[in-house]
């Protein structure tokens, strides 16, 4: 049997859905399919609770949304991506209006806005604190009215094909049969999310394996920025669910153990009792996860059996409000930390959320490997810099998914027009790997330990080496870590032989993409000696824009030898200075 | 508390095993830990070969729905203490083909989705690019609950109409076209009318309410179907009574 599509999506969260109904609404005639691990309602954008940002009011401009969105990513961000992100953000979230999403409103009826992290204005739209849930279901049940959106649901893709630098489709697992085929395409988009999972402590879902970024590497398409890991400020202990920007937003205070706003002491401005745009708890995210390891070292935060917490106090905004904006926080609260948050404080201390880095994409999805797109968290346009800003990844996925569809589309199209034949050897690369999968994974007899102790070591060696706060010695001592935990891996003992529903083969595909993932961050983050954003070195503790006013491109060589090199920042209107937050 | 408890857990391999059987595991008993983390300490510890689906582990992915001492609960909002001394019996899904140990086929309910057209319906031709459709807070809330749906099967698993006739459209895809019905921007009712007015649709139900009861989102799909119940019998009404202008 052959598959074949002009257009494959892997991925079906927010960014491929958005995708695939940009590539029929292009155009009719193209055959455009989603491969997914997991079926597309459960894929985590579902987890993304506090909005979407994109400007709609009359005192707000796309200036401003702009120059937040550069400054929160500490210069490093493409200004040209960030000019047409900003401008494209409010159409593509009217057109999920317009698609039911059902954002909350105002009392007249026009749908409502909230303060944000590191937003001078309220330009955050937001349904109540599920919106990546509205907005993905939104997104999946508007899909279904396309019969044309062929679906792969719970197959797993383990190779991109590549033929004469061009890419000519996948190949990919049916975890319920277990059949192994490759699907041939004249356009695939990388839409496969993030990789918190090669962190211990993560709000990412256990899908979030850099499937999408591992995929590209080794097809040769190089990484961007990936030196750049994003710790959200608000964690639950122990579980790592994330508790919403929109808590800070909508009044909430983070206290140390002596009931002090502690960020007063960070320069992020001074305790007013009601929020302040760009100031104290709404400053950005990595000022807030750094102002933390600061408290930790000064003592000043509660211990617990999972690590230091502060506290985030949400009770003097009364239960009328929590209710009808929070009730997803309160609905957290009471089932995994047994507590109301209405009369009680939450403990909460960082936790990895996202990847500023990905796959290196330019404004139209497009990476440098022809035929290859990528869009959403796996991709790295360069919007986000040094750090991203909340709520600008919703609105992300939504523009970028879509530029990538059209952009895919009308490709294939071109192809199509030259004829597109799959030719011999890429065959020949699918039956290679079909061998791989089959006599290296499944028919492994010899193994030694089991992958979960592999994965839980390389997930220590990244909180220890490439955390918040990183240095020369941490991250030499996790690289060679990471490249004896690769070997072991290829010693790692399978024992499952079945072929329905192997999740233990799933499991070892997944480790070895975020054993790659973590070497490329810990290596980028080695090279880069400076700090900016997300990305601190107590060795260089300052920017350094002379050196380092650059991101970084990892890429794997046909030998297999990795290479650094580095692009200069667009700069469009919006010339490097200082990061200033509540003054 | 005792500091160990006992899975016990549903194996299946179609290779291997003519039918299901349970298999123990003794695990840590430790307070935060929810049915899942159970789970994965198996997988991880002491059987790598145990399949089961979970994702998000916050109760809005709907992937980790299983039996647990004979009640639909995600296993991920669940936690071991409240079955403590044990044993607890985990099981796949009820209802459902078992593909492999507790992974259950949903394929019945996603080719059943895109028939209640859940999606908003719009007669006329959409509005211009640069403007939403005004909607109240008090219309958002006609249809906020049906809309919290997160397809995790609980509700089927605990339908006993479904456990008879497979055809039945069953809870989540009749709360969920309800979800559109109820939309003030939505004009697609009378198209969905239908098949939820079929007889695999609506009528099926004889009003058990286990639905309801089991959902972790609390969206009362029960409440949903009662409530068409009366707008389809109100219509037939209207059609038998009312010359033809006035409808």
């Amino acid at each position: 049997m052959t598959l074949s599509h002009d257009v494959l999506i892997v991925g079906g969260g927010g960014a491929g859905l958005r995708a695939a109904i940009a590539v029929t609404d292009d155009d009719p005639r193209l055959s455009v399919a989603i491969v997914s691990k997991v079926y597309p309602m459960r894929s985590h954008t579902v987890s993304a609770e506090g909005g979407a940002a994109a400007v709609i009011r009359p005192d707000d401009s796309l200036d401003e949304h702009a120059y937040d969105t550069i400054s929160g990513g500490d210069w490093l961000c493409a200004q040209d991506a960030v000019e047409i992100f900003v401008k494209e953000a409010p159409e593509e979230l009217l057109r999920l209006e317009h698609w039911g999403c059902p954002w909350s409103r105002d009392p007249d009826g026009r749908v409502a806005v909230r303060p944000f992290g590191g937003m001078r204005k309220m330009r955050t739209w937001f349904a109540a604190d599920k919106t990546g849930f509205h907005l993905l279901h939104t997104l999946f049940q508007t899909s279904l009215q396309c019969d044309r959106i062929a679906r792969y649901d719970e197959w797993y893709v383990t190779k991109l094909l590549v033929d004469d630098g061009r890419v000519a489709g996948v190949v990919a697992v049916e975890l319920i049969s277990g059949r192994i085929e490759a699907i041939t395409a004249k356009a695939v988009i990388l839409c496969t999310g993030g990789c918190g999972q090669i962190y211990p402590f993560t709000t990412n879902a256990a899908i979030k394996t850099g499937d999408g970024m591992g995929l590209a590497y080794r097809a040769g398409a190089p990484l961007k920025d990936m030196e750049f890991v994003q710790y959200h400020p608000t964690g639950l202990p122990f579980t790592g669910i994330l508790i919403t920007e929109a808590a800070r937003a909508e009044g909430g205070w983070l206290i140390n153990k002596d009931g002090y706003r502690y960020l007063q002491d960070y320069d992020l401005g001074t305790p007013s009792p009601t929020p302040v745009l760009r100031s104290m708890e709404l400053g950005p995210r990595d000022r807030l996860s750094q102002a933390f390891v600061k408290e930790v070292e000064k003592g000043r935060t509660v211990d617990t059996p999972y690590g230091p917490v502060v506290h985030l106090d949400l009770r003097h905004l009364g239960e009328t409000v929590i209710d009808a904006r929070l009730p997803f926080v309160r609905e957290l609260c009471r089932s995994y930390e047994d507590i109301d948050p209405v009369r009680e404080l939450i403990r909460v201390r960082p936790v990895v959320h996202y990847m500023m880095g990905g796959v290196h994409t330019d404004v139209h999805g497009a990476t440098p490997l022809e035929g290859l797109f990528a869009a959403g968290e796996t991709a790295c346009v360069t919007i986000n810099g040094a750090n991203r800003l909340g709520s600008n990844s919703l609105s992300e996925l939504l523009v970028f998914g879509a530029r990538a569809g059209r952009a895919a589309a009308s490709y294939a199209s071109g192809v199509r027009g030259t004829g597109g034949a799959v030719r011999p050897g890429v065959w020949a690369q699918a039956e290679e790997e079909r061998r791989r999968l089959e006599r290296d994974l499944l028919g492994r007899d010899d193994g030694k330990e089991p992958i979960s102790v592999i994965r839980q070591e390389m997930r220590a060696t990244m909180e220890e080496g490439a955390g918040i706060y990183r240095s020369r010695d941490s991250l030499a001592k996790a690289a060679d870590k990471l490249s004896a935990l690769q070997a072991r891996f290829r010693c790692a003992r399978l024992d499952d032989r079945s072929r329905t529903f192997n999740t233990q083969l799933l499991a070892a595909l997944e480790l070895s993409f975020m054993l790659d993932v973590a070497e490329s961050i810990v290596h980028c983050a080695l090279l880069r000696e400076e700090s900016r954003g997300a990305h601190q070195r107590v060795d260089f503790p300052l920017r350094d824009d002379r050196r380092f006013l650059a991101n970084s491109l990892v890429c794997r060589d046909a030998d297999g030898s990795r290479r650094v090199e580095y692009l200069p920042v667009t700069i469009t209107r919006w010339p490097p200075g200082e990061r200033v937050y509540g003054r | 508390m005792a500091d160990r408890i006992t899975l016990r857990v549903t194996r299946y391999r179609p290779e291997s095993d003519t039918e299901p059987t349970a298999q123990e595991y003794d695990i840590p008993l430790r307070k935060e830990w929810v049915v899942l983390d159970g789970l994965n300490h198996i997988k991880d510890h002491l059987d790598g070969t145990l399949s089961y689906r979970w994702s998000c582990r916050m109760g809005v992915c709907g992937s980790c729905g299983m039996i647990v001492n004979g009640e639909p609960k995600l296993t991920c909002a669940t936690f071991l203490k409240e079955y403590a001394p044990g044993p607890i019996r985990i099981e796949p899904l009820s209802n459902f083909p078992i593909v492999r140990d507790l992974v259950v086929d949903i394929g019945d309910f996603m080719r059943k989705l895109p028939r209640v057209k859940p999606w908003l319906i719009r007669s006329e031709q959409e509005r211009p690019a640069k403007e939403e459709h005004l909607q109240l807070p008090a219309e958002r809330e006609e249809y906020e609950q049906f809309s919290m749906c997160i397809n995790c099967m609980l509700c089927y698993s605990a339908c006993p109409v479904y456990a008879l006739d497979q055809d039945f459209l069953g809870p989540a895809a009749i709360a969920l076209a309800q979800r559109y019905n109820l939309d003030s921007r939505d004009q697609g009712s009378a198209e969905r009318m239908d098949v939820l007015s079929s007889a695999d649709g609506i009528w099926a139900c004889t009003f058990v309410g286990e639905c309801s009861a089991v959902c972790p989102k609390d969206v009362d799909p029960a409440g949903a179907i009662q409530r068409y119940k009366f707008t389809a019998a109100m219509d037939a009404l209207k059609t038998l009574l009312l010359p033809r202008g006035a409808r």
